[in-house]
């Protein structure tokens, strides 16, 4: 298309739809440029991995048969018979990994460089909703292969879910859809999957984007500290985002290779009355709270030791959340410093439980 | 306090709203609670011919809905376990090597009477009953849990 009909259309449009304040909108929106700018690409690196999840999940839908007799069959067809099915299964498998650890990635980078704070509590509210809704995409997508590892983990985890006071029982048998872990709850957890997670997931997506449009990117103190001439912008369109595509492009790349190089496994069929196999262990984006529970005791003061796990894991997830409410509340000349700290010991704690996880 | 028109009309309709979205949210939560299967109370079930088991090894039975673990230990005694971890759900093994029962979860260990020695699990497994009826192995619920 040349420049002529290219200002046509756009003109067409504009005539019907009154466009123009959105063209003006994207055309002046500038994005700062500093020594921490490279944080600025993690969320839309995570924006893309998600579609990419859209677009291979769609396609596994075509031959996936959710069904205790079923689900473990489908797969093996889709990954020996349907041409390139391997390929979309590991796709799949691989970006849904490189998601959450996106998502991870992005949520520190937001919460070091000081992106939460007023007037940003709900772009992070919602981004902590997206977090917990990805967590969710890959603790009910691991099941559905049906699988002995998968099988085990879900017990294992919607039996903790049990630990929680009073409403814990509840919980447990709205995730089962039983008592136990049967087809039932293969079956739940491929709605919630399928079609509940990812409604939910796109109407928190466009309210998080829509924040950060509205509010524009966040400035780093030290940045707003430069003389107005010394406070270096691209702008958004097209220069930022033919930037992000660049991006997109090179983790497609990687994400390909993993996928061609280190197929996803399907593992051996679940068998609800075979004795648990050596090395159930959840996805790796579990496995920090999972070491956690392993290591406390059965009993800490006579209660259960899960029970003060799950209350302590609880109590650190809501009080993560909702951060941006309680830490400008923390003594301003030492903030910072309280808030790096803390950040650094979850970071560290994340990193060593899950290390441990993996060696022990 | 006297009550003037308008008032009792945003009582009366507000009372008339709620109702309206109880209504609505009832039997939409209800439905996500799953119905209860009723359970075939089986009070036994039959495990083989005693004979046939080898000795010093474990085996997971379907007793009803719920795993059994029968062990035949190295003195050719039978013993009959719920396989249920008591710590988080996991299903048991037997150990043959240090008799005793596995669970390789989080490594929880119990002894040949079900009692929990070691590891995260809070509570003994439930033991069961087992009879040796012309050869053959019947495993039976405890008296006491019925
Ligand atoms: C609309 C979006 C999505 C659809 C329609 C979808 C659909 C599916 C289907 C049909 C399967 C079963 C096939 C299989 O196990 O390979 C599956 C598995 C899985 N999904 Fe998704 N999915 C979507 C988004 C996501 C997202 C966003 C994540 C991660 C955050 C995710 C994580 C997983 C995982 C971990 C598995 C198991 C992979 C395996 O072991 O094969 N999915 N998904
Ligand atoms: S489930 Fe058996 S030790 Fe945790």
């Amino acid at each position: 298309m040349n420049k002529k009909s290219d200002d046509r259309l756009l003109n067409w449009l504009d005539e019907r739809f009154n466009i123009s304040p959105f063209l003006d909108f994207m055309k002046h929106k500038q994005v700062p440029i500093h020594k921490h700018s490279v944080w600025y690409y993690m969320g839309g690196v995570a924006l893309f991995l998600f579609m990419v999840q859209v677009l291979t999940g769609i396609l596994l839908l075509l031959y996936y048969q959710p069904g205790v007799d079923s689900s473990y069959e489908s797969i093996r067809f889709i990954v020996t018979k349907v041409n390139f099915g391997w390929l979309i299964r590991s796709l799949h498998s691989w970006s849904a990994n490189l998601l959450v650890l996106f998502i991870f990635i992005h949520m520190f980078s937001t919460f070091f460089t000081g992106a939460f704070k007023n007037p940003r509590e709900l772009t992070w509210l919602s981004g902590f909703i997206l977090l917990a809704l990805a967590l969710g995409f890959g603790f009910s997508g691991y099941l559905l292969p049906w699988n002995e590892l998968a099988f085990f983990a879900t017990k294992v985890g919607t039996d903790i879910t049990g630990a929680v006071p009073l409403v814990g029982k509840a919980i447990k048998i709205f995730l089962r859809g039983s008592e136990d872990v049967t087809g039932g709850t293969l079956l739940r957890f491929y709605a919630f999957h399928v079609a509940i997670i990812p409604a939910i997931f796109t109407f928190v997506l466009s309210v998080h984007l829509l924040f950060i449009q509205r509010q524009g990117m966040h400035e780093p103190d030290f940045y707003k500290k430069l003389p107005r001439e010394k406070q270096k912008t691209i702008a958004f369109f097209p220069d930022f985002f033919l930037k992000d595509i660049l991006l997109w492009l090179i983790v497609l790349n990687i994400l390909l290779f993993l996928a061609v190089f280190f197929p996803w496994d399907i593992g051996i069929k679940a068998d609800p009355f075979a004795s648990a196999p050596q090395g159930i262990r959840p996805e790796w984006y579990f496995m920090f709270m999972f070491q956690t529970l392993k290591l406390l005791p059965a009993h800490i003061l006579f209660i259960e030791g899960e029970i003060v796990g799950v209350l302590m894991f609880g109590v650190g997830g809501v009080a993560w959340m909702l951060l941006p409410f309680w830490a400008g509340k923390i003594n301003a000349q030492i903030r910072t410093r309280v808030l790096t700290t803390l950040g650094l010991l979850v970071v560290a704690f994340i990193l060593v439980m899950t290390i441990i996880g993996y060696v022990m | 306090m006297s009550i003037n028109r308008r008032n009792f009309l945003n009582i009366f309709l507000g009372t008339g709203f709620l109702g309206w979205v109880g209504s609505i949210l009832y039997p939409l939560i209800s439905y996500l609670i799953p119905p209860k299967v009723s359970e075939a109370k089986i009070q036994s079930v039959k495990a083989g011919i005693a004979a046939d088991f080898p000795s010093n090894s474990g085996k997971i039975i379907k007793f009803g809905r719920k795993p059994v673990i029968l062990i035949k230990t190295n003195k050719n005694k039978f013993v009959a376990l719920s396989a249920t971890c008591t710590h988080l759900d996991c299903i048991v093994r037997y150990r043959a090597d240090t008799n005793q029962i596995l669970c390789a979860c989080h490594n929880g260990l119990y002894d040949l009477k079900g009692r929990n020695i070691s590891g995260p699990p809070p509570r003994p497994l439930t033991a069961f009953n087992v009879n040796i009826l012309n050869e053959e192995i019947i495993i039976s619920k405890p008296s006491e849990m019925s």
